[in-house]
């Protein structure tokens, strides 16, 4: 049980050793479900508090990033007395194969939720091949 | 708050406070239920901001009732059909329920809930009747 807790507490993004951030903004690594489809990979990350002008998706060769910018929560004239979470930025990469049609990628956001559909390049997309026995 | 021990009896944030603080320093709540929640304060009010991304507007309950006030909802489960895999899964889904309890009456009229992005933002303001009153010394 306290397993299935901590899994829903927002991870901090991890730094490649010896780098170092230089701005004091939080980084979270959003939680992501990746769905396979027949003709198209779905990517779903949480991302709470960004809408569609604050996200970022860019393909760089292989890596696919996603980044989404938050703005650390502060409540004029009010006093934070319950910390549960932290707020920042968003960020996560991904390798993608060839398999996938970079010109079509799709990106949404709904209700702090990105949805990213990368549909399969055609030559990718599963084929039967037929086995043919020495006649 | 100054700190002397007087303060720190009358003080009804004082607890709260110091938890938070504790809170903040450490990894932030490893046993905390879902939602994650952030209570802010000033004199009249509290304000409680939650994220709770990917569910319908409609699909969260907020009740009231006296000094305490219960987030609760449900998150769907994901768009996987027969036949899909999953590469990850890492969203959370399910019901939630969390209940928090403030050191004030709240006034439930007055309530007043948003919920943008992801972003769950709740104010619930002190009841009036029960908030300090000064008292005025009569002469005779």
């Amino acid at each position: 049980m306290t397993d299935t807790k901590r899994d829903l507490l927002k991870k901090e993004a991890e730094l490649e050793k010896g780098v170092e951030r230089t701005r004091a903004k939080m980084v979270f690594t959003p939680a992501v479900d990746i769905i396979e489809q027949k003709d198209y990979i779905l990517l779903f990350a949480d991302m709470p508090g960004v809408d569609e002008k604050t996200v970022d998706v860019t393909l760089d060769k292989d890596l696919l990033t996603i980044h989404g910018s938050v703005e650390p929560e502060t409540q004029k004239g009010h006093r934070l007395v319950l910390s549960e979470y932290g707020t920042g930025d968003y960020e996560r990469t991904f390798t993608v194969s060839n398999e996938i049609d970079r010109e079509k990628i799709i990106a949404s956001v709904k209700d702090g939720v990105l949805r990213l559909t990368l549909p399969k390049a055609a030559a990718a997309r599963t084929r039967k091949i037929p086995v043919t026995g020495n006649a | 708050m100054t700190g002397t021990y007087l303060d720190r009896i009358f003080d009804p944030w004082g607890e709260f406070d110091r938890k938070g603080r504790f809170l903040d320093r450490t990894a932030r709540c490893e046993t905390c239920e879902f939602p994650a929640v952030n209570v802010w304060v000033n004199g009249e009010e509290a304000v409680i901001n939650s994220e709770i991304p990917g569910i319908n507007r409609e699909a969260i309950d907020i009740t009231v009732s006296g000094n305490t006030v219960t987030l609760h909802g449900k998150r769907p489960a994901g768009e996987k059909k027969e036949g899909e895999s999953y590469h990850r899964h890492e969203l959370w889904s399910g019901d939630f329920k969390k209940t928090i309890q403030l050191p004030f009456n709240i006034d439930s009229d007055k309530v007043q809930a948003t919920y943008k992005n992801g972003l769950l933002h709740v104010t619930l303001p002190q009841l009036e009747s029960d908030k300090p009153r000064k008292i005025a010394i009569k002469t005779e």
